[in-house]
């Protein structure tokens, strides 16, 4: 078990840093949420470098099919630095939960022709599993695929679905006669509908997607083993984010509490501020142990995998949230400003948390694993 | 209309059949403007019909009855949801505060106003460098003749935009320590010399403001108790505060309330979940604990022991209340709770309430703020080291840079 990255891992890591820190300044990230420099809802400009310039969105792709073959533990290297700096970019859809999903089909013809497209940036892919009243975890599947003269047809709504409005194409979780099947539509087949979720976080999207007998691809697979293997891995990827976003925000707690001064001594100096901070950070470091084995797992021993993997779910969510949380509040007035970048943090923590199920569903897989 | 001579009996079946009467049923999507013009006719109504300032002086405008009276009209609103928040620090805080160390003529002037809507106060306090330490404040007030003229910034003040007056903390001498260099005014918020900025919070609303003061003029009766006993008005003030938010009653469709929530988990089918009946009955339960605390504090306080630094702890209660809500929340309404379509409402209405829910851990002192108090002036625990109290104000550093 390797909990520490290795030299290259930290060349990475310092790279995706600087590019990121140069590209993705907060001020970025605002004008993205805001819509006043894009009108899509993520930088396609910053996407397309990252896909291009330094092969991050096809990190885990098969070098046969244009990606660099890295590993679990590299990309939740990368998706630690997006989530520390919010990044909107749909690294989560396309480059997690599409690339996930396709490698974890067995559909050889998809995987040739998608996973390139993928891992260069030209496709955003979309992965549909929820549906409304349920959550990932429940994965109901009141969406149904049927043959209809001759072709495959899906019927249903999904709900949730990370990035599903500006997607390429979507992966979707679906009903058959012969029990569950996964489906390729593209985003613009007719008797697709998609509408924007109205969101608690505004650098995350996330869609609902009506279908009517809309045209799809049927994907050969073990539909329920897919499901399993991608959601694991979709919530290692997802911890990562947390992971960077909470030890942003206890860098920026201990900057702050290190110049601003009451009563004459810096904020720092009062023990309910310190051992907030120190709490954040003994947060952070359980949180960051938690993803690194999850991570490892995911390269090197997948029989641990889903045990790992609900384990550092359940480590991460409420850490976050919990830390961001304090970060409002150990910055005073300040914190709950719209201009300050504390309530983007909180907001894609109270989101990252209840993203694909409950705390209590995240509690039952985890006993669920452990066979209790 | 006289309500002398009622039993509680009587004046709790009058008040609940005029807030049948003349509650607006729904104020939901009135623009905030629109909303000021509600508030204020329903305020100017309450108070004619005997309702407003219960436990007010008569002699100013107040209806001077007891605090049964009180308790019986609160039980009744809370059946409603009364669209008062406009006034909530002038009832709360800045009138007591008033007829506790204000001046015959200036509670003559100011409190039946306060009391029927007509005026809206807010509490100019904090400022860029002064928040919890508001007694390291900047803005100065200095004499001229037997008039004021006061310069300096405050910030985060709730309401500043459609108030008509507001209680303003400022220093008069900055050669002593901090504490005893303060005096409080009352503010014309329409003088010349005040500019009110809006400020937007992470709600995306602009409930609170930067206010500038660029030499504002102010009468020598503008005073609120002594000049240079700010402090002790200040303090006052605060108590008011703390009671008023830790004691204010929960809003009946409250999204992060108890009811509200419970509601949400039948609508949602998840309310005989175990897990959910679990979390459930812990919010009811620390809900309760609260105003069971808070109806205790009422009934000393009518028996003349006030609640003093104690109003801390409903204070820091209720923000906990808050937190434990949110957890709730998600619980009941999982990932509906982050994402939802765009004509649900009540979905809208929660992420709100969630985004909000850090302001009642900051505004009125923070959580940090109400344990110290609770530990010191309570439990007469020690301070931490290192106070600054005996310095001069003028030799102190506050807020995030050295004062020159
Ligand atoms: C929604 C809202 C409405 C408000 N409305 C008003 C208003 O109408 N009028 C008004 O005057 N003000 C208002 N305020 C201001 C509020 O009172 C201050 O924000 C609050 O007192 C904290 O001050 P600060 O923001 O300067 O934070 P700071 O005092 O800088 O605090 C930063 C952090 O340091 C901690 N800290 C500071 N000192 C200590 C200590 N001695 N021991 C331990 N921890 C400490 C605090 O707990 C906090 O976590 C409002 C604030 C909010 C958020």
């Amino acid at each position: 078990m390797q909990l520490v990255l290795d030299q290259q891992q930290q060349e990475l890591r310092t790279a995706v840093r600087k590019f990121l820190a140069d590209h993705s300044p907060p001020e970025r990230v605002r004008a993205v949420m805001d819509g006043s420099d894009v009108t899509d809802g993520y930088d396609r400009e910053l996407w397309r470098r990252l896909a291009t310039e330094l092969g991050l969105v096809g990190l885990v792709v098969p070098e046969q099919h244009g990606g660099s073959g890295a590993g679990h533990v590299e990309r939740c290297v990368v998706a630690e630095e997006l989530g520390r700096v919010l990044t909107p970019v749909p690294f989560l859809a396309s480059a997690v939960l599409a690339v996930d999903t396709l490698l974890a089909l067995d559909d050889v013809a998809a995987q040739a022709e998608l996973l390139p497209q993928l891992a260069s940036g030209d496709l955003v892919g979309a992965v549909a599993v929820a549906e409304p009243g349920g959550s990932w975890y429940t994965a109901a599947t009141g969406t149904t695929a049927s043959m209809r003269d001759g072709t495959w047809v899906l019927d249903g709504c999904k709900t949730h679905v990370v990035s599903g409005d500006v997607a390429e194409f979507v992966l979707v979780h679906a009903r058959t006669p012969e029990g569950t099947g996964w489906f390729l539509a593209s985003g613009d087949a007719p008797g697709l509908r998609r509408t924007p979720l109205r969101t608690l976080d505004p650098t995350r999207q996330l869609s609902r997607l009506d279908f009517a007998a809309t045209p799809v691809r049927p994907l050969a697979g073990d539909a329920a083993a897919v499901l399993a293997a991608v959601t694991d891995r979709a919530v290692v990827a997802l911890a990562a984010e947390q992971v960077g976003g909470m030890e942003r925000v206890l860098e920026m707690t201990t900057e702050y509490a290190k110049v601003r001064v009451q009563f004459g001594r810096t904020i720092g100096s009062y023990q309910a501020v310190k051992h907030g901070c120190a709490d954040m950070y003994s947060a952070v470091e359980q949180a960051c142990s938690a993803l690194r084995y999850a991570a490892w797992t995911a390269d090197h021993d997948t029989a641990q995998l889903p045990l790992a993997a609900a384990l550092a779910q359940v480590v991460v969510s409420p850490a976050y949230f919990q830390a961001t949380a304090d970060t409002v509040v150990l910055h005073g007035g300040i914190g709950y400003t719209w201009e300050h970048d504390a309530h983007l943090y909180y907001k894609r923590a109270k989101t990252s948390e209840l993203l694909f199920g409950s705390g209590e569903q995240q509690r039952q897989r985890l006993a669920d694993r452990l066979g209790i | 209309m006289t309500l002398v001579g009622q039993s509680i009996e009587e004046f709790r079946g009058t008040v609940r059949a005029w807030l049948e009467a003349n509650v607006p049923t729904s104020t939901d999507g009135l623009a905030p403007g629109e909303l000021l013009d509600v508030a204020k006719r329903f305020q100017a109504g309450l108070y004619d019909a005997g309702l407003a300032g219960i436990t007010w002086p008569a002699e100013f405008g107040g209806q001077g009855h007891t605090a049964a009276e009180q308790q019986a009209l609160d039980e009744q609103a809370a059946r409603f949801d009364l669209p008062t928040s406009p006034f909530r620090i002038g009832m709360g805080m800045c009138g007591p505060t008033l007829l506790d160390l204000g001046t015959p003529e200036q509670k003559a002037r100011h409190i039946r106003p306060l009391l029927r809507g007509e005026e809206i106060w807010c509490q100019l306090f904090s400022e860029p460098g002064a928040g919890s330490d508001v007694a390291s404040l900047q803005a100065r007030a200095s004499r001229d003749g037997d008039a004021w003229v006061v310069n300096g910034q405050k910030v985060w003040t709730s309401g500043a935009q459609w108030s008509d007056f507001g209680a303003l903390l400022a220093r008069t001498d900055p050669d002593v320590p901090k504490h005893r260099g303060l005096t409080m005014f009352i503010v014309d918020m329409h003088s010349p010399g005040v500019t009110v900025r809006p400020l937007r919070d992470m709600t995306g609303r602009a409930p609170f403001n930067e206010v500038y003061f660029d030499d504002v003029r102010l009468p020598a009766d503008a005073v609120i108790g002594e000049v240079d006993a700010g402090w002790q008005a200040a303090v006052t003030m605060l108590g008011h505060e703390r009671v008023s938010i830790g004691g204010s009653v929960r809003q009946r469709t409250d999204p992060l309330g108890f009811a509200g929530l419970v509601e949400l988990a039948r609508d949602k089918g998840c309310a005989s979940d175990p897990v959910v009946r679990g979390e459930l009955a812990q919010l009811y339960a620390a809900e309760r604990a609260l105003s069971l605390f808070n109806t205790r504090l009422q009934q000393e306080a009518a028996a003349g022991s006030p609640p003093g630094a104690r109003g801390s702890v409903a204070k820091l209660a209720g923000a906990m209340v808050l937190w434990r809500a949110v957890q709730t929340a998600g619980q009941v309404a999982g990932p509906e709770t982050v994402a939802w379509e765009t004509d649900d409402a009540r979905a809208g209405e929660l992420a709100t309430a969630i985004n909000a829910t850090p302001a009642s851990s900051i505004a009125g002192g923070t959580n940090q703020v109400q344990r110290n108090i609770i530990g010191e002036r309570i439990l007469g625990l020690p301070k931490e080291p290192g106070s600054d109290r005996d310095i001069p104000f003028r030799e102190l550093k506050v807020g995030t840079q050295r004062r020159s």
